[in-house]
Parts: C-alpha cells; sequence; structure tokens
C-alpha cells in the first residue's frame, strides 16, 4: 500500500470545479471531491447522479462544475442509467470504436433517498448484474432536496418534516435501513461503509479500491446535512468524527464477501455524544425522555455487535 | 436478391434487429413483446450478432439503462408492450427531451385494468404526448421495414428524436405471415454505422447530460423539441423514398387505399386496416365508393395531409382502438376532427371506438361503419357522433 498523504492528494486538480450552488458545510460535496480524487490521473469518467441536490446544484444549465463527462437522468434509476453508459462503453470498446488505449471508470452518486428508497429497485438490478461501476451513496439521512422528509436512512426519533416532533410524536418511529448491509447481500465485488474523517485516507482508500476492484461497487458515505441535521457548519469534521466514535457509523468494509472493520475506537463513546450536536435530536434530552436515547443506545450497541461478529467470522 | 420466408411480427422485427445489429439492447419480458428479447438473446447466444444484451429488472430500467447507453454514444434499442411501456413513462420524457434517437419497438396491447394482454392502441396512445415518433404498421412486412428505416430516421440531423415502432400485439406479432426480407448486407448499408456528434464516452470531449433547467432556458429547450418533431416530417418521407429504392416498398405518412374516388372514407390505424381493405373491396364491387386512409405516421401527426386526402369525401369514419375516457371520442377521432377544422374541411366526422383488448373486428363491422356514413348523407339518419363497434348489449 502507498504511502498516503493529504497534503499531496489536494494538490491533484479538482474534478469537480468551484461555483456549484450546494451549502457552505455540505457534506455531500465534500465527500464527491474525495471519490474524484481517487481516480488515477489519466483515466476518464463517466460520472452518474441520481436527481437531488448535487445534481441540481452542480449542472444548472448552461454551467457544470463536472470536469467529468456527467449524466444525470431522473431520481430513481441512477443505478439503470450508469449500467447502460458501462455497457456502452464495453460495446464500443469491442467494435473498435473507442481507442484501445482510453480507460472511463463509471461512478455514480446518489443521496440516501434516490438510492436507499425510490431507486433502490435500480441499484439493486445493477449491482445484481455486476456492471463495472462503482455506486456512491452520499446518505445524509433525509429527502433533503426536496426540504427534509424522511427517508428509511432516517435514524429513528430524527425530528423531520415528516415525521415532525410534536405532542403525539418524538419523530421518525421507525429504526433506518443498513444499505451496505443489504447490497453485501448482493456478493458483490466490494462494498464499503465510510464517511469524511481527519486525513481523509479512510474515504480516499475505499473509493479507490472501489473504482479499482472490477465489478459492481458500492460506498456508502455519511454526509451530514447542516439543513437537515440543524448544526454549526463548521463543525461537520467534529460530527463525522463523533458518529465513528459513538459507533453510530462504523467504518468497514467487505471485500470479496470477507467483512472486515477498519477502526475501532478504543473507547466507545456514549450516544448522545452525536446527538446533542443536532437539533434534529432536541427533543431527546429534555426532561422524560431518558428511555428514547436508552433505546437509541440499544440499538447502536445491537448493530455494533453485529458488525463485530460479522468481522470476526473466518 | 429480396429473401421470401414467412415469419411472425415479432421474427420480422428480431431478423431486422439482427440485420442492424444495435450496439446495446437492454430489456424485460412482457407479452407480448416477450419472444423479441428472447429472439435476440438466442442470435447473440449463436454468434449471429453482438450486441450487449441488458437483462435489466423492470422496463423502467430498460429505458433508463437505454437512455444511458445512447447518451454513451451507443446506438440503442428495447422493447415492451402494455404496462411495460406505461412504467417508462417519466423515461420517454426524457428520452425525448435529451434528444436520444434511440429506438423502441413496441408490441402494442392494452393497459390495465382489467388486466388483458391482447392488442389495442391504448399502451401507445397513452405515450403519444412524450415526444417520440410513432410509427404503426399493418402487418409483418410493415413492422420489419418501418424498423429498418427507424435509425435512419431517428438519427438524422434534423430530428435527434426517439422513434417507437408500433405493432398489433398477437395479431401481426404472433400471427405467421409471407414476408419478403432484405439481404443483410443491404439492411446495413441503408441504416449506416451511428456516428453521434457528442456523447458521454468521446475522449477528451466531456460532456453533461440532463442539467437542471430554470424557467430562463426550459421553454425554448421544449420549443426546439417541437421543431425537431415538425422537421421529422421531411425526414420521414426522405427515409421513405430511399427505402422504396432498395425495396420498391412505398411508404409515406397513411397509406391511401382506393380513395381517389371516395365518398365514404374509413381512417385506420394498425392491422384493423388489412380487415378494413376486405370490407372495401367487397363494397368497391357493388359500387360503393369507398376508402381507406390507413394511418402509418401518427407522431409527428401529419393534420395537413390527413385533412387534404379527406377533403373530396362526403363522410369519414375515425376508429380508434382506444379510449380517452373523457367522453367525447378517442385520440385519433380528437385529432383528425381538429385537423378538419383547421384546414375547413368540413365534413361529416363519425368517431367509432373498436377492438379494445382484443375485441374482434370483423368485415362486418366495417360494412356497417360505411353502411351508416352512407346513411348519413343519403338519408339523412345521423349516426351517434361517438360510439363502440362489437360491444355486448
Amino acid at each position: 500500500m502507498s504511502k498516503y498523504s493529504l497534503k499531496n492528494i489536494m494538490n491533484q486538480p479538482e474534478r469537480l470545479a468551484p461555483g456549484h450552488r450546494m451549502c457552505a458545510g455540505c457534506g455531500a460535496t465534500i465527500a464527491v471531491r474525495a471519490v474524484l480524487r481517487s481516480l488515477h490521473e489519466g483515466d476518464r469518467a463517466v460520472i452518474g447522479n441520481a436527481t437531488g441536490c448535487l445534481e441540481v446544484s452542480s449542472f444548472m444549465y448552461p454551467y457544470t462544475a463536472w470536469e467529468d463527462s456527467y449524466i444525470h437522468n431522473a431520481f430513481e434509476n441512477a443505478g439503470a442509467t450508469l449500467s447502460g453508459v458501462e455497457t456502452a462503453y464495453k460495446a464500443l470498446k469491442k467494435r473498435g470504436r473507442l481507442p484501445k488505449d482510453e480507460t472511463f471508470k463509471f461512478i455514480t452518486f446518489g443521496g440516501d433517498g434516490g438510492t436507499y428508497d425510490i431507486g433502490f429497485q435500480s441499484l439493486s438490478g445493477a449491482m445484481e448484474r455486476g456492471h463495472d461501476m462503482v455506486y456512491v451513496c452520499y446518505d445524509n439521512g433525509a429527502y433533503m432536496n426536496t426540504g427534509i422528509q424522511r427517508s428509511s436512512a432516517t435514524p429513528k426519533f430524527a425530528d423531520t418534516t415528516t415525521t415532525p416532533v410534536g405532542t403525539q410524536s418524538n419523530g421518525k418511529m421507525q429504526n433506518r435501513k443498513d444499505l451496505a448491509s443489504i447490497i453485501a447481500d448482493h456478493d458483490v465485488p466490494y462494498v464499503a461503509q465510510t464517511t469524511l474523517t481527519k486525513t481523509f485516507e479512510d474515504l480516499h482508500r475505499k473509493a479507490e479500491k472501489a473504482i479499482y476492484t472490477e465489478g459492481a461497487c458500492f460506498l456508502n458515505v455519511m454526509t451530514p446535512c447542516p439543513r437537515g441535521w440543524r448544526y454549526d457548519t463548521a463543525e461537520i469534521m467534529k460530527l463525522c468524527h463523533l458518529a465513528v466514535e459513538t459507533c453510530y457509523w462504523p467504518l468497514f468494509e467487505v471485500d470479496h464477501g470477507k467483512w472486515i472493520l477498519s477502526y475501532e475506537p478504543k473507547k466507545k463513546l456514549p450516544i448522545e455524544d452525536f446527538l446533542r450536536e443536532q437539533g434534529r435530536f432536541k427533543h431527546l434530552f429534555k426532561k422524560g425522555n431518558e428511555d428514547l436515547l436508552v433505546q437509541f443506545q440499544e440499538e447502536v450497541d445491537r448493530r455494533w455487535e453485529d458488525l463485530l461478529y460479522k468481522c470476526a467470522r473466518e | 436478391m429480396a429473401i421470401k420466408g414467412r415469419m411472425s411480427g415479432n421474427e420480422a422485427v428480431s431478423y431486422a434487429i439482427r440485420q442492424v445489429n444495435p450496439d446495446v439492447m437492454p430489456a424485460f419480458p412482457i407479452t407480448p413483446s416477450t419472444e423479441i428479447p428472447q429472439m435476440v438473446s438466442n442470435y447473440i447466444a449463436n454468434g449471429e450478432m453482438d450486441t450487449e444484451f441488458i437483462p435489466v429488472e423492470s422496463e423502467h430500467s430498460s429505458m433508463s439503462a437505454a437512455i444511458g447507453a445512447e447518451a454513451a454514444g451507443a446506438r440503442s434499442l428495447t422493447a415492451t408492450s402494455s404496462a411495460g411501456l406505461a412504467l417508462m413513462w417519466e423515461e420517454l420524457l426524457l428520452a425525448a427531451s435529451n434528444r436520444l434517437p434511440l429506438v423502441m419497438t413496441l408490441v402494442n396491447r392494452t393497459l390495465s385494468g382489467p388486466i388483458n394482454i391482447n392488442c389495442d392502441h391504448s399502451d401507445g396512445m397513452g405515450a403519444r404526448d412524450t415526444g417520440w415518433i410513432q410509427i404503426y404498421a399493418e402487418n409483418n412486412q410493415e413492422a420489419y421495414d418501418n424498423f429498418i428505416q427507424a435509425y435512419p430516421i431517428a438519427e438524422h440531423a434534423k430530428v435527434h428524436l426517439p422513434v417507437m415502432i408500433c405493432q398489433d400485439g398477437f395479431i401481426t406479432s404472433h400471427a405467421v405471415e409471407n414476408i419478403t426480407l432484405m439481404e443483410d448486407e443491404l439492411v446495413k448499408d441503408f441504416v449506416g454505422e451511428y456516428q453521434p456528434e457528442e456523447f458521454l464516452l468521446n475522449p477528451g470531449k466531456p460532456i453533461a447530460v440532463g442539467p437542471y433547467s430554470v424557467s430562463n432556458y426550459a421553454m425554448e429547450a421544449k420549443k426546439n423539441q417541437e421543431d425537431a418533431m415538425v422537421q421529422a416530417k421531411e425526414v420521414i418521407l426522405q427515409v421513405a423514398e430511399a427505402f422504396e429504392k432498395i425495396s420498391g416498398r412505398k411508404y409515406g405518412f397513411f397509406e391511401e387505399y382506393r380513395l381517389e374516388d371516395a365518398e365514404y372514407i374509413m381512417l385506420i390505424m394498425g392491422s384493423a386496416a388489412g380487415t378494413a381493405k376486405e370490407a372495401v373491396d367487397e363494397l368497391r364491387e357493388k359500387g360503393k365508393k369507398v376508402g381507406i386512409l390507413k394511418l402509418r405516421v401518427f407522431r409527428p401527426f401529419p393534420a395537413e395531409e390527413i385533412a387534404k386526402a379527406l377533403s373530396k369525401a362526403k363522410a369519414v369514419a375515425i376508429l380508434d382502438r382506444c379510449e380517452s375516457y373523457h367522453g367525447t371520442g378517442g385520440p385519433l377521432g380528437e385529432e383528425v376532427m381538429a385537423a378538419l377544422f383547421r384546414s375547413k374541411v368540413s365534413i361529416e366526422a363519425v368517431n367509432y371506438i373498436y377492438g379494445l383488448a382484443g375485441r374482434d373486428f370483423t368485415v362486418d363491422h366495417a360494412k356497417e361503419v360505411f353502411g351508416e356514413l352512407e346513411s348519413m348523407i343519403t338519408k339523412g339518419i345521423r349516426p351517434e357522433q361517438f360510439q363502440y363497434i362489437g360491444l355486448r348489449k
């Protein structure tokens, strides 16, 4: 493994140009830039994108922030659309209509709405068929583009505009779907879960591995959303750090069926540390809601234990 | 050298697909178009063609993947029917608005419900405002010939629009008829190599497809799309003319069957035109001046040409194989009557609904329609202006 240096990586030319209209303090854009930095120099790419914040803010006619070829089709079909692009590449290569020495890589981005929910079938189909592509979910845990409605990635008790906290409601009633695990069960070559960490090494290495592993690969990247999570935009890295240290968002990979834990906190922090920073969980800290925090902690623990078990298997 | 054969409509279209050998074909099975992806898969499995086939998990994904492939620079194709087309609906609009010249072979089947697998045109008609060129066939020969003309129309620089090649489910898709096929090389030469100007996989010339567009720009894009549809009219005729040169078979926006001196005309689309022609032949023998206008190109709609062809008649029966559920007629009825009005052709026009969900349409039915038109003019017996044919009482 080559030595990783954030400074060197950051000196590469940007493949997502500045000037797009994403919010300050948005995790999605940071994740996208990090993924694109792991493309090797000289390799071309076609980027796909499900409808969402990223799409409407980065490709507003007549401007595009994308240095590579880019296709947005609709909300629910980023998987199928890029599978068509990738198949076209195979066809054109086979028929000699592309130069032999040209390499294209295929990466598509979708939010959790376009990935966990409305685009789930399209994603599952593309993964099962084994197209040589990477699907990157930037998971900010709600439909942020339409104004913070709950998705199946929204954590339990989150206050969203379709699960508002009120006198009769403590926010979302259900636990979140574990998508990385579901895609791993498609038996694809590579699945990884990551987020924005201090050096970005985890995301960089996983993105590079996903892009350069043949077949259908999937990355689930937790990307905080300042509007939906209600945090101080300057604190995004702290939030990601706490998500990992509380084991709310464990870092792991599933490489050809083998579950590997990427990081184990020396001392697992209580989930309150992660929740307290976010306006969407404010009600959990009101007097009388202590049991909700206990429930939240129990679910985090249960999933963490399950992950440890999977990673301990020979 | 023409090749004589016997084939079903699905076989004929699949044979044409093999000859064109497109780059990418995503498809999902649905009766009665299922045979097409099956036959194509067989051709591929036996090395008779080398299209990249994508066995997608739904029709929504087949159209999505076809859009991706076409945008990437590959000549793309899919096949479907009925609910499959309905599931694609959003994507149909995107294929057209992104100006992607992909082709779909549609085997017309009724839309649910009740669920029914037989022919009517409700699927194609439901997609009539999605920006696709739509060409309908009467028989297997036409389905074959229309498919071969599809890419030259779609890919023409003045058009850049997707094309739907339609044939009637079971009636032509599964019925075996005599057919005249062309040699592979002749078809390949006619269709030519796909040479897109801009595409995702163009090394060093990246493009972005599918923008968000604010109100300041979106309306012009829609008007450009409409202009392309209008321009497609002359291209369709040019391609038909070129096709005639190599095949000897003549095509236009519609076929005029014994129309020269016809006083009573039936306007009809698809396989039922064959039945109606039989009725016309029988009535002509009895001295009745009757004829058929068989519509081939429904999108773009040849309004002026239709009005002109009907202008000397006394009455027209417009036959719709689709219900519009608004109480005043079917889609063809509406559009033909609007065409007559705008061209100031004041003739009687009666709108009939026939053949929904595979209901038989017979020679006798066609004769009754002509009888009604004649009574209306000669005896002043005004028929119901919008009515069903062959409905169980």
